[in-house]
């Protein structure tokens, strides 16, 4: 395939790259296929920094459903650090199934 | 002349679009010529070390062949990252791609030893930019469109970089055209290449289209696991007779 489906979030925080770690700027999220990974489409996660060299990239190349897997994860950790950062653990609320 | 023929590699500085200096990789076979020239269009993974090697594969079957960075813009590093950070960006402008390709075009034609024909060859990303350079300029002889996307878009996915899509550039389409696809492509897919080849067909312009079974896209690709040996030396096969046929002298 040779697709436009590209999704673009702004991003804070850090990446890894080699020894280095490097302050982010976006995180792009493509379908595509495979540059690297042996598999055919994959979808692409790239957390950069637009203004830095291109080599600030920490890349990932899944499968469609180990992003599933990724986004349930993420999901449920949101979920759980949303119900943390709201301080209503420590007052006997229940998390929600 | 022994069966393997000696080649020069090198890379040159051109200057693309808006006076913008751009790197390209040159090979030229040995030997006194005149040579066909073949101006390579690499795809969205970028100036990958795939298309230096088909730089000088062409070069190696008696083309003078050049590869220019369409990325150049975003930076240097590794491809594969310049090609990340050029999708971050939404991919490169259409109209920048052609002022890149037509340096690389200006340069072909200024070598002693060219024969004074120009072949493009482009695979994925670059099969839809020598589409969309063939039909906006005329300064080529010939070109090798191996399963572009995006020839055939949708309204909404148009934009500033994309304005046109080059289904709708067909009747400006100005030198024979080579398809090679996949029929297991989904982009291109089979429904999309009928509707490219009906759109051919209607305005009278000289093409031909091979289709493989057993294969979808980017089938050269010999790193990939998509690579289909059979489909990939038969379509090897294609692209020589063509540039044989129209970029003889």
């Amino acid at each position: 395939m040779c697709t436009s489906i590209i999704e673009i979030a702004h991003a804070e925080g850090m990446a890894k790259r080699g020894d280095e770690w490097f302050p982010l700027s976006q995180a792009v999220v493509a379908y595509d296929h495979a540059r690297h990974a042996p598999l055919g489409d994959v979808i692409t996660l790239d957390f950069i920094n637009a203004s830095l060299d291109p080599g600030a990239r920490a890349g990932v190349e899944l499968t469609l459903a180990s992003a599933k897997a990724l986004r349930a994860a993420l999901d449920r950790a949101i979920a759980a650090a949303e119900f943390e950062e709201a301080e209503v653990r420590g007052k006997g609320a229940a998390l929600a199934a | 002349m022994s069966f393997y023929r000696g080649m020069t590699c090198e890379t040159v500085t051109i200057t693309g679009g808006k006076g913008s200096p751009i790197t390209a990789y040159v090979a030229k076979p040995a030997g006194p010529g005149p040579f066909p020239g073949v101006v390579l269009v690499h795809h969205m993974p970028g100036w990958s070390e795939l298309y230096i090697e088909t730089t000088r594969r062409f070069a190696h079957h008696g083309y003078l062949a050049i590869c220019a960075n369409l990325y150049e813009r975003a930076g240097q590093g590794n491809p594969d990252d310049v090609a990340a950070k050029v999708r971050a960006d939404g991919g490169i402008p259409d109209a920048q791609m052609v002022g890149d390709t037509a340096a690389a075009v200006t340069w072909m034609r200024a070598q002693p030893n060219h024969n004074g024909k120009v072949g493009l060859f482009g695979s994925c990303s670059g099969g839809r930019h020598a589409l969309i350079y063939a039909s906006q300029r005329k300064d080529v002889d010939a070109c090798a469109d191996l399963w572009g996307g995006r020839v055939v878009m949708a309204k909404e996915e148009l934009n500033a970089k994309t304005p046109v899509a080059p289904i709708d550039m067909t009747k400006d389409l100005s030198c024979p055209l080579l398809g090679l696809f996949g029929n297991e492509d989904r982009a291109p897919s089979p429904e999309q290449v009928n509707q490219h080849e009906a759109e051919l067909k209607a305005h009278g312009k000289a093409y031909e289209f091979h289709r493989y079974d057993g294969a979808g896209h980017g089938f050269f690709y010999w790193h990939r696991p998509i690579y289909r040996p059979e489909q990939a030396m038969d379509g090897w096969s294609k692209v020589f007779a063509f540039f044989g046929k129209h970029l003889a002298k």
